[in-house]
């Protein structure tokens, strides 16, 4: 792209905020009641986490991406957005790490009780959809963990952080997908365009802190003089 | 380039208002044209843009919308409407806008080819096609040069073939002028699709006279720079000189300084509005401002 420096995000914009939020509630309407199925896989989550089971944790959790990359992205945003069909592959990638991570390699170890990891999942349960009707939206155009892909990212992201090891590879759509949504709305002045990048912000820090920072060596016993 | 964001009552409203514009374009001055220089064709002096306004996916209630603009768009006199494949749904918005419109016999079908490499060029101008619903385009443009030295040729070609009418290039936001000139001095296209406004004036000094020296017709984007032209002046009081030129808004003044520079052939603002394409297109009318009234506008504005 040439002179790309005169370039700015709202060059890049290709439909209206009320098009945007229209997608939404449109959506909402098409796949109810996939919202019960979807609290059913947050509470499902909420247990296995409890049982410290991360097979079950990281298979929904790519069950809720392959539905985000085929019932969101290619069945709905690409209808207003030709690069929804490469977020679509993304998310889609994602669910393959997640597979690969939890339920192949059963190396997803959730029992280190982050409040970070727990305070962002609860937010993109609970708060996240709530945005819409704060903000001064009709709620019919409410974003809803496990259909939508922002809490969904985030929720993803808050779990991860839970576990005992940063699992960099699954952390990293999430990441950029808080950035890419964060630009969109960043772009169509809306008032929680901030939210995704803040809690992508901290997730990366927390995840960067306990990758970083020295692990805690078992004390020596022998020396108790 | 949305005057405001519409809402859905403002959406019924419209509609309602789309309605009955059979009688309200019997009560509107006529709508002047421009001769497109290589063929003397007359082209309404305002057409349509779709950038970001008719990219509505698949929500009913937008669609209706858009055919609401369109409709008013053609009862008002107007002809030319622009997209390209780049802007999501519009292209097919619009072939069912022009299908249910029911009033577009006088369209001219522009668009573009905006894809890398020039033998995916005749698939992608097929599928826009079918997306219109037009039995052929009268214009095709190279969006924002891309790949232009592959897909110009194409575009000679069916022209020769006599399945398009016009060919031309787009540039936005004042950029490549220097390639664009390049193109412009070697190359025997129709149109060229460049920014010009107010606040953007950069065509003025090569573009534009070398549009009229080399008779090519000039299509004009963002006529009030993305919409922002009219947030800047929505709480300016409109100077009195405008009841001189007939403009009852900012949006009329800004269209009548565009229109008023002999090389350009249309401004293309769009909108979500049946009101506000109706007061576009009535900025087609009456007297337009002389090089005097011109700097005023731009003085009035605040970019002079």
């Amino acid at each position: 792209m040439s002179e790309w420096w005169t370039y700015s995000l709202s060059d890049f914009l290709l439909f209206s905020p009320r098009t945007y939020h229209r997608l939404f509630e449109l959506y909402n309407e098409a796949v109810w009641p996939a919202h019960i199925a979807a609290a059913a896989l947050a509470i499902a989550i909420m247990v296995s986490i409890r049982r410290n089971d991360g097979r079950t944790v990281a298979a929904i959790l790519a069950i809720v991406w392959l539905w985000n990359a085929w019932a969101f992205h290619l069945d709905r945003y690409a209808t207003i957005n030709w690069a929804a069909v490469y977020f679509a592959a993304a998310f889609v990638l994602q669910a393959l790490l997640l597979l690969w991570t939890g339920v192949v390699r059963d190396a997803l170890d959730l029992s280190s009780r982050s409040r970070t990891g727990i305070t962002l999942f609860a937010f993109a349960l609970v708060i996240q959809p709530a945005i819409a009707l704060l903000v001064g939206r009709p709620w019919t155009q409410s974003e809803i963990f496990g259909l939508a892909p922002d809490p969904t990212a985030i929720a993803t992201l808050g779990i991860l952080l839970l576990a005992r090891r940063p699992q960099w590879h699954a952390l990293a759509i999430p990441l950029l997908w808080c950035i890419v949504t964060g630009l969109t709305l960043w772009t169509m002045e809306d008032p929680g365009a901030l939210l995704s990048p803040m809690a992508a912000a901290l997730a990366f820090a927390l995840a960067a802190w306990k990758t970083l920072a020295p692990s805690r060596k078992p004390r020596d016993e022998s020396h108790r003089g | 380039m949305t005057h405001a964001p519409l809402t859905r009552r403002a959406m019924l409203v419209a509609s309602a208002a789309a309605a009955t514009l059979p009688a309200l374009s019997t009560a509107q001055q006529a709508i002047l044209t421009r001769a497109i220089p290589k063929s003397g064709e007359a082209l309404p002096l305002i057409g349509l843009g779709s950038w970001i306004t008719f990219n509505v996916g698949n929500d009913p209630a937008g669609r209706n919308a858009s055919t609401a603009v369109m409709r008013a768009f053609f009862a008002a006199g107007g002809r030319l409407i622009d997209s390209s494949p780049m802007y999501g749904s519009s292209q097919e918005v619009i072939g069912e806008g022009i299908k249910k419109a029911g009033n577009a016999s006088r369209l001219f079908a522009a668009t573009k080819v905006w894809i890398s490499g020039g033998s995916n060029g005749p698939a992608q101008i097929e599928e826009s096609r079918r997306f219109w619903g037009v039995p052929k385009f009268d214009l095709l443009q190279v969006h924002n040069l891309l790949s232009w030295e592959e897909h110009l040729p194409t575009l000679f070609a069916m022209k020769a073939a006599g399945t398009l009418r016009y060919v031309g290039v787009t540039t936005s936001h004042g950029r490549r002028h220097d390639e664009l000139e390049r193109i412009m001095k070697t190359q025997p296209i129709d149109f060229i699709q460049i920014t010009y406004n107010v606040a953007s004036r950069e065509a003025e000094s090569r573009i534009l006279p070398l549009a009229r020296e080399r008779k090519i017709a000039v299509i004009v984007n963002r006529p009030f720079e993305g919409g922002d032209l009219i947030e800047a002046t929505r709480v300016k009081p409109l100077p009195a000189f405008a009841a001189e030129l007939g403009c009852k808004s900012w949006a009329q003044l800004m269209l009548k300084f565009i229109i008023a520079h002999p090389a350009v052939t249309c401004p293309i603002p769009a909108t979500t509005s049946v009101a506000h394409v109706q007061e576009n297109l009535a900025a087609a009318s009456g007297s337009f401002p002389d090089q005097a009234m011109r700097a005023r506008i731009l003085a009035a504005v605040g970019t002079a």
